[in-house]
């Protein structure tokens, strides 16, 4: 099991696991990144249904769609779900299947561990969704007892006294569950991008996407432990009737925003930093053209991380933090201006002069920048806290926020998913099918987000289910559903070129006639990924003479492949046991008896597979 | 597992688990310091008594902390030896890490229930639910490294913790020597510098 030994005439792929139980069982890179993406944009096509059903109630004045009650579930279960069930595993997904093969890796540093990250992921995302169904179980009289109190769950809204029901401990052991996932996959990245880079793979040698990943990974390892015990409070507040936000009891509300948006804005970053990196992968390969300022890209994205840290209290500038404070934070929040910027303008000058190729990739790059700048500049006008005071709590934040993590985020994650697809399944997804995707997408997100900076300023509130005929918003919103239809339209015109991409020719290594390294092996990898481990010798080994060592199609001798396990389902079913357990928390005995049980499981699960022989 | 790894090319030469650990032992840092900065912002606004010099008993707390500081020392002196193959004291001084570490927890026991008894529980006021929200969460740390230097000992009995496996004990001592160090800071904010004004009606 061990190692594969083989022969110098077969194939140079040994014959993959197939069937079910290797998809649960397996600790390839390649395949937990493949059901990152899959299990994430499942997600994110349900938090876009929650979306379009949200604009299809706000797409006249006075509708009733849907009641007051599931409009506040929906708008909380569509920020949560694309915020961790989305973005941020698709993020994963890449970070899964691309960092190894950039860097030079045969996997990342612990399978099993990544494979862990996987099914928590999963399962948390499952428990969070469950509350569509849930009610009858807890004997709520509907069936969807989904939370309801906003992504940001502010305190004390979400006290047992405003949230009795069960809404507000799905989301609080959900977000728990799932940051459990984030924590383990950012240790197992650090460690793989610090300690498995191939032989001259050296820290400027590396791909730009890699590096950003990094400093995602350490904004991840710093920023949940703060939101863990946010919600630790908020669990014992409403588990136990601790006083952390109890105002009565001297309590302060205001600790829950601090302890929120400490984890919230640098959260911002590791949604969008991912996304940056991808298209610092893809404008060079388009422009034929080495990116502009290397350095200058990697280090701003570290500075980025670092100030993102130092800028988290602009989201409370409403709750009245005092002329210092406000000072403080607005120049902070200024001043990550200035990286970002320099990003922008090291995109620019990357193409400018280059030989521009206008594939699906690219026109999703270029849209990711243009639509970044807008969003990054409402951004700066939310740091001056007397326009912040205007804007807060209306839909120019909205606007504000959809530019950058819809135009932003998601149009990287789909230039990633356009350049790698040929990489990751051998067959590229067509191109007239993804120009067709990115333009109506791209007049569906304008459509829907540009009307909202002026609903917005017109006064419109976030997160009202419905509003007066006659305020002067009802052309506004008509124009934004509309909008928001469309971009409905654009993902199943992407499903279509989904299914229609088995018909593609074979995409062979480097259909791009891309720099990095992950070009240079078969598509897709074989399950070893280099039948030697390369030697680099160049930032853009294809682009350079001599740039990396030969990397021979059918590997000189036997490469020994780690083994699947099943050891991380284990564990991750205790921890998902425990939350259950956590859930029925107003029956004592069962409850305690759940998590005792969940917690066995879990125990059982880390022995079996610290003792497990398994070999890297 | 470390003869394999250190058969494995590595960028630094350190073996992997090693610099996980420190990222995990980073991330903590983050979540004790949101524990104890929210003890400190709490700090002197119960509403209601027995607060912080009503019921610390600052002696008593004395004699744990030392007891943990001295199980660093007996980590020190098991990772020393069973690097140099000594299975006798590997199995003493992981055994007497262990049993300092168990001691401790009795102390947090006693102090928890001593408290209760006095009229301070979980949720008497803000200074209740933070100070055993804080400690708790060390005990509970202190508990998984009882756990976890028992297995070792049990590994250690079993004859399958030779100076090949040195690398899993240096990791168990990195977590308890963490762990002692957040006692360190812990009983130096919450039982050492105390600013709690007494509650109003006290004053």
């Amino acid at each position: 099991m061990a190692t594969t030994a083989i022969p110098q005439s077969s194939p140079a792929v040994p014959a993959a696991p197939t069937g079910v139980w290797s998809w649960i069982t397996t600790t390839d890179h390649k395949r937990i990144g493949v059901l990152y993406g899959v299990t994430a944009f499942l997600f994110f096509l349900l938090g876009g249904l929650e979306a379009l059903v949200i604009r299809i109630q706000l797409g006249g004045p006075e509708q009733h769609v849907v009641s007051a009650e599931f409009y506040n579930q929906l708008f909380t279960m569509h920020g949560t779900t694309m915020v961790f069930l989305a973005i941020m595993p698709l993020s994963a997904a890449f970070f899964n299947f691309v960092i190894p093969l950039q860097i030079g890796a045969r996997d990342v540093a612990f399978p099993r561990l990544n494979a862990f990250s996987y099914w928590v992921f999963l399962l948390g995302g499952l428990f969070m969704n469950a509350s569509f169904v849930a009610g009858p179980l807890f004997g709520a009289g509907h069936l969807s007892v989904a939370p309801n109190a906003g992504w940001f769950g502010y305190a004390n809204l979400t006290s047992t006294q405003f949230s009795p029901g069960p809404n507000i401990d799905f989301w609080v052991l959900g977000i728990q569950i799932l940051g459990v996932a984030s924590l383990a996959a950012a240790f197992n990245f650090i460690t793989t991008i610090i300690n498995l880079r191939a032989p001259g793979m050296t820290w400027m040698r590396m791909p730009v996407f890699t590096w950003m990943s990094f400093v995602t990974q350490f904004l991840i390892i710093t920023a949940f432990p703060v939101i863990t015990i946010g919600l630790v409070f908020l669990l014992f507040d409403r588990v136990f009737g601790t006083n952390f936000y109890n105002v009565r009891a001297g309590g302060d509300v205001l600790l829950w925003q601090h302890l929120f948006w400490l984890f919230g804005h640098p959260e911002v970053y590791i949604l969008i930093l991912p996304a940056m990196g991808i298209v610092s992968e893809v404008l060079p390969t388009f422009s034929r053209k080495p990116l502009f300022g290397y350095a200058v890209v990697v280090y701003s994205g570290v500075l980025i991380g670092v100030v993102g840290w130092g800028v988290w209290a602009h989201h409370m500038f409403a709750t009245g933090l005092g002329p210092v404070a406000d000072s403080v934070f607005s120049a902070s929040t200024m001043l990550i201006a200035v990286p970002t910027g320099v990003k922008i303008f090291n995109w620019i000058a990357t193409m400018w002069g280059g030989r521009l190729e206008f594939r699906t990739p690219m026109l999703f790059a270029v849209g990711f920048i243009s639509m970044f700048i807008i969003g990054g500049l409402s951004g700066v006008m939310h740091a001056s806290p007397p326009a912040d005071l205007q804007q807060t709590d209306t839909y120019f934040v909205v606007a504000h926020f959809h530019y950058v993590l819809f135009g932003g985020a998601v149009q990287g994650i789909f230039a990633g998913i356009y350049y790698w697809w040929p990489k990751i399944f051998g067959r590229a997804l067509n191109d007239r099918l993804g120009k067709l995707h990115f333009w109506l997408m791209f007049a569906g997100l304008n459509l829907t987000f540009f009307p909202m900076h002026f609903s917005g300023l017109l006064g419109m509130p976030r997160r009202i289910y419905t509003y007066a005929p006659d305020l002067g918003l009802n052309t506004l919103n008509l124009i934004s559903t509309v909008g928001a239809l469309l971009t409905g339209v654009a993902m199943l015109v992407f499903l279509y070129n989904v299914l229609a991409s088995r018909k593609q020719p074979p995409a062979g290594k480097n259909p791009w006639g891309a720099a990095t390294l992950e070009w240079a092996i078969a598509s897709p990898p074989p399950a070893y990924n280099f039948s030697v481990l390369p030697t680099v010798k160049s930032r853009l080994p294809l682009w350079t003479e001599d740039g990396v060592s030969e990397i021979p199609d059918v590997p000189p001798g036997p490469i020994h492949v780690p083994p699947g396990s099943a050891r991380p389902l284990i564990a991750a079913v205790g921890i998902l046991t425990m939350g259950i357990g956590a859930l029925m928390h107003h029956h004592f005995l069962p409850s305690l008896l759940t998590v005792l049980g969940g917690a066995a499981i879990l125990v059982y699960g880390i022995y079996s597979w610290a003792f497990e022989p398994f070999e890297v | 597992m470390s003869h394999a790894a250190a058969a494995h090319y590595t960028s630094t030469g350190l073996d992997s688990r090693k610099i996980a650990f420190w990222a995990f032992i980073g991330s903590e840092c983050l979540l004790f310091g949101s524990l104890i900065a929210t003890y400190l912002v709490y700090e002197g606004k119960s509403v209601s008594g027995p607060t912080t010099h009503q019921i610390l008993n600052i002696p008593l707390t004395s004699v744990s902390t030392f007891d943990l500081l001295m199980s660093s020392l007996m980590m020190v002196l098991a990772l020393a030896a069973v690097q140099r193959g000594d299975r006798v004291w590997a199995r003493v001084w992981l055994a007497a890490t262990a049993t300092l570490g168990a001691v401790f927890l009795s102390f947090q026991a006693f102090e928890f229930t001593h408290f209760v008894r006095e009229g301070l529980g979980f949720t008497t006021n803000l200074f209740g639910s933070s100070f055993f929200t804080l400690t708790g969460f060390h005990g509970g740390h202190v508990f998984v490294g009882v756990v976890w230097l028992t297995t070792l000992l049990v590994r250690s009995l079993q004859g399958k913790l030779g100076p090949d496996k040195a690398l899993n004990v240096e990791i168990a001592g990195l977590y308890w020597h963490f762990v002692d160090v957040v006692w360190i800071v812990i009983f130096t904010v919450v039982y050492l510098i105390q600013t709690t004004p007494l509650p109003q009606g006290v004053r």
